[in-house]
């Protein structure tokens, strides 16, 4: 089936079998190979990015649900050489090890803090109708469903709070 | 020239005397960038001309022979080829170098790899395998678990002295039987083989940690020469135990590749990462404890039985700290491996601590309540002088240090009575353990090269699996040659470049790191000789040398690139001393009074490995230890079918490791520490000293929450909820 997606600011037509994965248009036919690939179920995170600018995962979507869509990977937010402040948090904090649930936090981070600034609630507030707190237990939840088998959630967690404003969080800040 | 040392003597401590000031502290990873930007390329990533890609076919059933039925396939689209030749049953172990068991068409284990589909595209290949037909004929003796077991095997280890006479001689005893659940390494990126052929020659892009063993695997597997195989693996995405050894995808690749002539790339799926690689056997433990007035040890023993497929190399080491932690005359060991038709059992991180002290720990912390001593007070009066089996004495050993001062930083003396700290309907309690793990050293080879224009170049076959290999090289090869680590490149992961230990064990950072400290030493000595001066009056700093009266930049002293290689061996301070990382991990957990849910609010982990080379990704890989220290205490359990041995939660839906939130504030500090019998760096392994106790800290603190003692790991809330006050 031939669809076109949006994919880091550039049209991109794709002719494709219609079981084809957002996740896998993206490491098989666009060599967009930044999402990667943890399980193929939904259960880890690995391949999150943003579709009109929400957090999905991409291997839980076939690529035929997206055609005119707008896609953003990890490799629409900064280059080696020019990193996203998010990505430089990261990079100083050492959230992550083997950098393969990696890209997954980072656009799950990007999503999560426009959660935020829409005032989503999540499981841990106490309040379903304020504005929610942006607190390490607010992150730790939000960021719950991407799993680092390296276990460098204390670095993701810094990366994510140091980087906060300058990747535009409007939400206030807990008070600690 | 290569510059070669066996680790027959203690080595002065050279990089205390260079100057360039750029090892041990916390320095960013390199290859950072490329990783967060999602450029660093993993195995299945790689690309070839005219790739197909093959899909594992699993066994459906426990045991017996199959055959598949090609022709039940061959129309569907895409479809290139159903391949069973050269099938290996599981992942190699680590160190093996030779091929894992090769069946025929024999089945041994529900979700044994039994033939890989090929097509032109996954999507293809996934649905060719989902309906390829497979005639199986089935047998009838599978046993796939413990309670079917009729004949547990003899135990061949000696005992030591008369444990039975020292725990009716002893004023305080412990007697308990522990039992752990089988683990899986679950590293986030799945194993995955891209092979492609050059008439006899085969590269193979792999997901691995030990190249140059893995090399031979491969070959034997396939039955070619090793010379022919050439291995990369510049990025892998998390090992952890379980890419120590060639896995199936990559024979099915290469057997696939072969017979249609273009490359192949197969990617395990999660579910096949379950089944086809080794996981961490259940164990059943013994702890026996024999204590005088005064809480010191007149004996113990640790007794253990678990399983394993016919014919795989490895038993969980569950007692390998427990011969040297503690003291006490007489001791008795047991391992008991029973064949069952269930997946391998292998190497996950930490084999042996990670379940063998959960249970020690959990009983000293037993004897601890039970003598009425302070768990701290109580390890610390049982720290041996000499290793109480062998009478060898220790290299450097801040076991003492670490508990002492981790207590203090942890506030360890806030700690209550059990059962008596109440914040609503939380329960809140405190625990302690020893942390300890034997240090490895491993022959390993690195190339150094030394341009005029101060820049530096690493070489080696050796992975980083996150464990900041590319950080640590560089570094020390800075710290040798005076130069800004940013100057130094580091190449990992291809069998062209020189041999390593490769990452497993613990070892990798210590035995890679001094081929690399050798090479550069080798340097310096050229160096040295150019300047005019002795090398031990050579200063290397910012691409400046001096010594004697000379100073020169390095330009003026090269006019091409120097290169060595650094090759180190393990030798007579093996023999001469007991090496190991020691350590203390402290927590504090919440239990509920209600659910019997547990949450770990803090932990703290005192950590002393020798030489630290890079504090921040020392700290990552001891953040590491204490997240899987979580996992194994509360919530990491593989279920198996008693029936059929099929691994029932086999993906991350149902296998928990632990996620964001259910980890607490944690904190990690290193005793600063030495270890000169160890390796010319005086360097140990750290990252599976980090597990090691972690998981019984937590189970402590649960006791000393709410008084309830874990016998059966994980301590999901059912196994705390019934015996709550
Ligand atoms: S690969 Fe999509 S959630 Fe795991
Ligand atoms: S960095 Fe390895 S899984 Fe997160």
């Amino acid at each position: 089936m031939q669809i076109t997606l949006t994919v880091n600011g550039a049209a991109r037509e794709v002719d494709i079998d219609p079981r084809t994965t957002l996740l896998d248009v993206m490491r098989h036919h666009l060599d967009l190979t930044g999402s990667k690939k943890g399980c193929d179920h939904g259960q880890c995170g690995a391949c999150t990015m943003l579709v009109n600018g929400r957090r999905i995962n991409g291997c839980l979507s076939l690529a035929v649900m997206h055609d005119g869509d707008e896609i953003t990977t990890i490799e629409g937010l900064g280059d080696p050489g020019n990193l996203s402040p998010l990505q430089a948090a990261f990079v100083r904090n050492d959230g992550y090890q083997c950098g393969y649930c990696t890209p997954g936090q980072i656009m799950s981070a990007k999503g999560m803090y426009d959660e935020f600034n829409k005032g989503w609630p999540s499981h841990v507030s106490d309040d379903l109708t304020a504005e929610p707190n942006f607190s390490t237990a607010e992150i730790k939840e939000r960021m719950s469903g991407n799993l680092c088998r390296c276990s460098a959630y204390p670095g993701i967690c810094k990366a994510i709070e140091e980087s906060a404003e300058e990747e535009g969080l409007t939400t206030r800040k807990a008070a600690e | 020239m290569t510059e070669h040392l066996k680790m027959d003597q203690v080595q002065p401590h050279l990089l205390d005397e260079t100057g360039q000031g750029v090892l041990s502290v916390p320095m960013p990873r390199p290859e950072g960038p490329l990783k967060v930007t999602g450029r660093a390329p993993y195995a299945a990533e790689y690309k070839a001309e005219g790739m197909a890609t093959g899909v594992m076919v699993r066994a459906a059933i426990t045991k017996g022979t199959y055959a598949v039925d090609t022709a039940s396939v061959e129309d569907m689209p895409g479809y290139l080829g159903v391949f069973t030749d050269k099938m290996v049953r599981n992942a190699a172990q680590g160190t093996m170098g030779t091929n894992p068991a090769q069946m025929g068409d024999k089945i041994l284990y529900l979700g044994q790899p039994i033939a890989v589909v090929v097509a032109e595209t996954f999507e293809q290949a996934r649905d060719i395998a989902a309906v390829l037909k497979v005639d199986y004929t089935e047998d009838d003796d599978a046993v796939c678990d413990f309670d079917g077991v009729s004949d547990w095997p003899d135990s061949d280890k000696p005992d030591q002295g008369d444990l039975d006479q020292a725990m009716s001689d002893a004023t305080f005893t412990v007697d308990s039987m522990y039992t752990t659940k089988p683990h899986n390494s679950a590293a986030m990126e799945p194993h995955a083989a891209l092979a492609e052929w050059d008439g006899d020659k085969l590269t193979l892009h792999g997901s691995l940690q030990m190249l140059g063993y893995n090399r031979d695997e491969v070959a034997d597997s396939l039955g070619i020469d090793a010379k022919n195989v050439r291995l990369l693996a510049p990025y892998v995405g998390g090992g952890f135990g379980s890419k120590l050894g060639m896995s199936p995808d990559c024979v099915g690749a290469a057997v696939a590749a072969k017979a249609l002539g273009r490359p192949v790339r197969v990617v395990l799926s999660r579910n096949n990462v379950f089944e086809m690689i080794v996981l961490r056997t259940a164990t059943r433990q013994r702890l026996r404890l024999a204590a005088d007035k005064d809480g010191k040890l007149l004996g113990l023993g640790q007794e253990n039985w678990q399983s394993n497929l016919p014919d795989e190399p490895m038993a969980e080491p569950v007692d390998l700290a427990t011969h040297f932690l503690y003291g006490g005359e007489n001791r008795r060991y047991g391992q008991h491996v029973a064949i069952l038709n269930r997946p391998a059992s292998g190497s996950v991180r930490a084999p042996g601590e990670a379940v063998g002290m959960l249970a020690l720990e959990n009983a000293m912390d037993e004897l601890a309540e039970k003598s009425g001593i302070d768990p701290i007070e109580l390890r610390l009066r049982n720290i041996p002088e000499k290793h109480p089996e062998t009478g060898v004495q220790y290299s450097a050993r801040s076991l003492a240090e670490a508990l002492t001062e981790g207590a203090k930083a942890f506030g360890w003396d806030k700690r209550q009575k059990a059962g008596t700290r109440r914040e609503g309907e939380w329960y809140i309690g405190m625990g302690v353990a020893s942390a300890a793990r034997t240090n490895i050293l491993m022959e390993s080879r690195a190339n150094v090269t030394l341009n005029p224009d101060g820049t530096a170049l690493v070489q080696t076959d050796m992975t980083d699996i996150g464990t900041g290999t590319y950080a640590i090289l560089g570094q020390i090869a800075a710290e040798m040659l005076g130069l800004d680590p940013q100057k130094v490149t580091v190449e990992l992961g291809d069998t062209d470049l020189p041999k390593s230990s490769g990452s497993g064990g613990s070892w990798g950072a210590a035995s890679a790191g001094s081929s690399v400290f050798l090479g550069a030493k080798a340097i310096r000595r050229k160096l040295a000789e150019r300047l005019g001066c002795d090398v031990e009056a050579l200063r290397l700093q910012d691409g400046v040398a001096t010594g004697g009266n000379n100073r020169r930049p390095l330009a003026e002293l090269m006019d091409a690139p120097i290169t060595e290689e650094g090759h180190i061996e393990p030798g007579q301070t093996d023999e001469d001393f007991h090496q190991a990382g020691y350590g203390a991990h402290f927590a504090e957990v919440a239990v509920n009074a209600v659910t019997g849910e547990v949450r770990v609010r803090r932990m703290l982990a005192a950590m002393a490995a020798g030489r630290i080379l890079n504090h921040q990704t020392a700290t990552s890989q001891v953040w590491g230890g204490q997240i899987w220290g979580i996992g194994t205490a509360l919530t990491e359990a593989i279920e198996h079918d008693p029936r059929t041995g099929h691994v029932v939660n086999n993906d991350l839906a149902e296998y928990h490791v632990p996620v964001n939130l259910d980890v607490g504030d944690l904190e990690v500090m290193f005793i600063d520490e030495r270890d000169d019998a160890s390796s010319p760096i005086q360097a140990k392994g750290i990252g599976e000293l980090g597990l090691s106790g972690a998981g019984a800290a937590v189970t402590n603190a649960i006791y000393n929450a709410c008084g309830v003692r874990v016998y059966d790991y994980p301590a999901t809330p059912d196994r705390i909820f019934p015996h709550l006050p």
